[in-house]
């Protein structure tokens, strides 16, 4: 297995530096003197302009600057921001919110969309199931900010159940955006278990099980789920990954102050280093969360081998 | 589970019930369809037979014969919806198992009457040792200690002849042949003993050599017991050491029974001389094999009368109206056919 | 959203398990496709399974609802003026923030404008957006997809990388980054930029459809007779390998549409005075405690646009699916 993360590893570098370089290229081609920007009104020395570029490296070549920039980053550097804060204080600084964020989301996605799933599959048919289905379809077919917007209004300023922006009531603040952010892969991971349940519970093997005297319970809760859940344990990780990426929107309506939001202030305000940080950032977990995938895979799957 | 099954026994609670009056296990005017949305499948159409411990009985037929589907019926296995058993009974040592409750149906499955399945890579889980799935009959029915199961259950392999059984316990299938694997399946599903063994084309999937071994192995392990075995085939040759007596399935219903010898030699339906005429025997002085004409029917749309009448070479008008019952040819021997006194002439 | 699977029940039970599959009869003599029977019965192939699906599709009645609703859409952005003869943009101050009434349905704009009839004009960048950029990504994928899958090798792996290099941006983020690059954004920018983030996935789901194609016994026949790799791919490997594509691109459609809403929602996308309802719920959003109907309409037009293009693409994956008959 240490072999196989190795060579998973090596694959994915050029995949790292591929879409870091992107991103690089794109933030970077922003027009507009960012110096100009940060200034302002106010007037501001040639000397100074030429400091300032120097020191974010503007006068080089794209390739050059996103070389300087890797070598910091693999020092754990990923530089400052146009006022000089460091980027990774930032970053502490905003990262917690989403990642409380994605995983009041994560855990939204496995009770509600697990259960959900099962029970669909296990009364097919019945108007559990396609209450299950409606609903799922539903939720995929509203887009995010109006789901946000609507339970906002619903469930905040209607009812007063939740609190409608800040963070300032600690968890209990990250339940609704945290359904919110959840809701499309909450409605998949319903819709994906009970396709793998369905199919499982044809399987021979549950037939097997049957035959050799066992419980309902016993065959569709061991042999036949055991089973159903590698697809989605699988769809989880990955989603893991691109929760963050996708906390954007939600973070704007909630008006909660994470990654998402300081990356879209930041792309607003020409904050290039702080939106390449951010991004790269991402990337990194984007990727380790495939390779997590990956290595979880051959866990829950025997037939799976690295070698 | 009924009532009967909680009241306090006078006799022993021991797994072998008191004896009965007649077979081990009798299978009576059994029906089963499935009603899907282009119509319903007649599956198996009023079958009867029955099997006697340390017997064999093989059930022939061609796929979609119904003969599967029998078998899943006596296991309790049909899918309702879409599968119905509409008639019949099915009775063990007496007792009829279709009006049991699925508790005490679960009961009987693996501990009395086991199943071999055709396929044993996809009919044993992926994710399990097989090991594991074999010690699962001890822990589940005996409530054996992972150890004591653990232990049984190699005992078991080894039964079966698989090599270095204490070191493959915790392999997956995957990592087993395919002979190996159909022997994993032998030995979970004989693990409590039972006392009928249903297998289901448990060869079809196999090389020849391997078929050769199983089949032994079934034989011996038949030998040690007094297990009764129904071999369900497609393959007159598999059947031909190791039945007692046959029973050929076509379009969900038997078309003859009898002994293994008399019925290779004296076929007394059309059908089975065919089966018997398309397969190559060591003892050929034949120009060549014949096949049976045209295709087994559509289940949805049986053919009237005999449903064997559009590809039988004997057919005359009466056979597309009128349905043969099974004639008994002579004491043991019956055969759905108006004229097998003309199929078994022509053998002299 | 991306490829949800759904199965639907009815048809799957046909079956019962086992030994017992082919007694619903109509298996037909599955004659070995050799040499040059192959070419013949290649049209034949594809053309069935579509024929197939068409005939499941008729009896649909969800596809049938589905494709009505987008039926309905479409003639909405193609011609307005059949649902709405007023200007969306002549407005009266006074009416600001009107609420639905029985005179008018949808109420009044912060600036009095019709809001029917802004909803109604709203349709047409959605859908126009929503099908070019399908159009351009599957385009994108077939070619990509296709190369890859039919050429392997070292062909592939250039691609394969390429895909998941563009695949492991975040979509949203990297949609908002390039836009910021316009300092105009209409029509134009919004849909190239959705176009060249989003073919990864058909990109991808094409390529291992070809693959499983590719060594079959018609395209080898088809190699045997030495039919150029270009007349392989289009005429023998495209029509078969290309239904999974289809089913996607149909639910794209629908992701597209909500991406564009979502990126004019956060003001990156398409600008006023350009009708959306991305940017209608944009321009309310700090209205709509006290003018829930800002956000109802646009809201429920765009989700119903969405919700019928993966309807229309989940019962296409079910009629196409031959496992399921």
């Amino acid at each position: 297995m240490g072999r196989y993360t190795a060579r998973r590893l090596l694959q994915m570098l050029p995949v790292f530096i591929g879409t870091t370089f992107l991103i690089f290229a794109l933030v970077f081609a922003i027009p507009g003197d960012p110096i100009r920007a940060l200034a302002g009104d106010r007037p501001i020395s040639p000397s100074t302009v030429a400091t300032l570029r120097e020191e974010y490296n503007l006068d080089d070549p794209l390739v050059v600057q996103y070389g300087k920039y890797m070598a910091g980053l693999v020092q754990g550097d990923f530089g400052k921001d146009y006022n000089g804060r460091e980027v990774v204080d930032i970053m502490a600084h905003r990262f917690p919110v989403t990642i409380r964020l994605a995983l009041v989301a994560f855990i939204f996605e496995i009770l509600i969309g697990l259960v959900a799933g099962v029970v669909a599959a296990l009364r097919r048919r019945s108007y559990l199931d396609t209450l299950v289905l409606v609903t799922t379809t539903a939720i995929v077919s509203i887009p995010t900010f109006v789901l946000g917007f609507t339970l906002q209004l619903l469930l905040g300023v209607k009812l007063g159940w939740f609190p409608i922006a800040g963070i300032s009531q600690g968890w209990y603040s990250y339940l609704l955006p945290g359904f919110v952010l959840g809701a499309l892969s909450l409605a998949y991971v319903a819709r994906l278990t009970r396709t793998s349940l369905v199919e499982n519970l044809r399987a021979d093997y549950v037939r097997t099980a049957t035959s050799k005297g066992l419980s309902r319970k016993r065959v569709v809760g061991r042999h036949a789920l055991r089973n159903s859940l590698i697809p989605v344990v699988t769809y989880l990780g990955i989603d893991l990954g691109a929760l963050m990426g996708g906390a954007i929107v939600t973070e704007g309506i909630f008006n909660l102050p994470g990654i998402g939001q300081q990356v879209f202030l930041s792309v607003r305000a020409q904050e290039g280093p702080v939106v390449v940080g951010i991004v790269t950032a991402l990337v990194l977990v984007f990727i380790f969360a495939n390779l997590a995938v990956d290595l979880l895979y051959g866990v829950l799957d025997p037939r799976i081998r690295y070698e | 589970m009924p009532a009967t099954e909680m009241l306090p026994s006078s006799t022993p609670t021991t797994k072998r019930r008191p004896d009965h009056e007649g077979p081990l296990l009798e299978v009576e005017d059994l029906a089963v369809e499935f009603r899907t949305r282009d119509g319903v499948v007649h599956a198996v159409d009023g079958v009867s037979y029955h099997v006697d411990a340390g017997e064999t009985l093989a059930i022939l037929g061609e796929s979609g014969s119904g003969k599967s589907v029998g078998a899943q019926a006596v296991m309790g296995l049909i899918d309702s919806p879409p599968g119905h058993i509409t008639r019949g009974s099915i009775r063990y040592r007496g007792k009829d198992l279709l009006g049991l409750d699925e508790g005490a149906r679960q009961r009987v499955r693996g501990r009395d009457i086991a199943m071999v399945f055709q396929d044993a890579l996809s009919s044993l889980n992926p994710v399990f040792t097989v090991g594991d799935q074999i010690a699962e009959m001890y822990r589940v029915h005996e409530g054996a200690s992972r150890a004591d199961a653990r232990r049984r259950a190699i005992d078991m392999m080894d039964r079966v002849h698989i090599p270095a059984a204490t070191s493959r316990f915790d392999d997956y299938p995957h990592q087993f042949s395919g002979g190996m694997r159909q022997r994993i399946m032998i030995a979970m599903a004989l693990s409590l003993g039972p006392d009928v063994l249903i297998a289901d084309e448990p060869t079809t999937a196999l090389d020849v050599t391997v078929q050769a071994q199983i089949m032994d192995l079934l034989a011996e392990l038949q030998r040690e017991s007094t297990m009764a075995l129904v071999l369900i085939t497609h393959d007159l040759g598999v059947v031909a050491d190791v039945a007692d007596r046959i029973a050929v399935m076509y379009a969900g219903r038997i078309v003859e029974h009898g002994p293994v010898i008399e019925l290779y030699e004296r076929p007394a339906h059309p059908y089975t001389q065919g089966l018997i005429d398309s397969i190559p025997r060591m003892d050929d002085d034949r120009e060549e094999l014949v096949p049976i004409a045209g295709a087994p029917p559509n289940l949805m749309k049986v053919p009237s009368g005999c449903s064997f009448h559009p590809r039988c070479p004997i057919a005359r008008d009466e056979c597309a109206t009128d349905e043969p019952p099974l004639y008994a040819v002579w004491s043991g021997r019956e055969s759905a056919c108006h004229f097998w006194e003309e199929v078994v002439s022509s053998h002299d | 959203m991306s490829d949800k699977t759904r199965s639907r029940p009815d048809t799957r039970d046909v079956e019962p398990r086992g030994a017992a599959r082919d007694q619903t009869g109509a298996t037909g003599a599955a004659a070995d496709p050799s040499g040059g029977e192959a070419a013949g019965e290649l049209s034949g192939r594809s053309a069935s399974l579509w024929a197939d699906a068409w005939r499941e599709l008729r009896h649909d009645k969800i596809f049938l609802v589905a494709a009505a609703v987008v039926t309905v859409f479409v003639v909405m952005a193609a011609f307005p003026v059949v649902f709405t003869r007023t200007n969306p943009r002549s407005c009266d101050l006074s009416r600001s923030l009107g609420r639905p009434s029985s005179e008018n349905w949808f109420g009044y704009d912060l600036l009095g404008c019709d809001y029917y009839a802004q909803v109604v004009h709203g349709a047409r960048v959605s859908i126009v957006i929503g099908i070019l950029v399908t159009v351009i990504a599957v385009a994108i994928a077939l070619v990509l997809g296709s190369l890859s899958g039919y050429y392997g090798g070292i062909t592939d792996s250039i691609i394969a990388r390429f895909t998941d290099v563009v695949f492991g941006l975040p979509f949203i983020l990297g949609a908002i980054v390039i836009l910021t690059v316009f300092e105009n954004r209409g029509l134009f920018q919004v849909t190239l930029v959705l176009a060249v983030l989003g073919w990864t996935t058909m990109t991808r789901l094409m390529r291992s459809s070809v693959i499983s194609v590719r060594d079959s016994d018609y395209v080898l026949a088809a190699r045997a007779l030495g039919t150029s790799d270009f007349r392989i791919l289009t005429r023998h490997i495209l029509p078969n390998a290309i239904a999974p594509v289809v089913v996607y691109a149909t639910i794209y459609v629908g992701i597209v549409i909500a991406a564009e809403a979502t990126l004019s929602f956060l003001g990156v996308g398409l600008q006023l005075p350009a009708i959306s309802w991305g940017l209608m719920i944009s321009d309310a959003q700090y209205r709509i405690a006290e003018a829930p109907h800002l956000l109802l309409f646009p809201g429920m037009f765009l989700s119903l646009t969405v919700l019928s293009f993966i309807l229309m693409g989940d019962a296409l994956r079910d009629a196409l699916d031959p496992k399921l008959r």
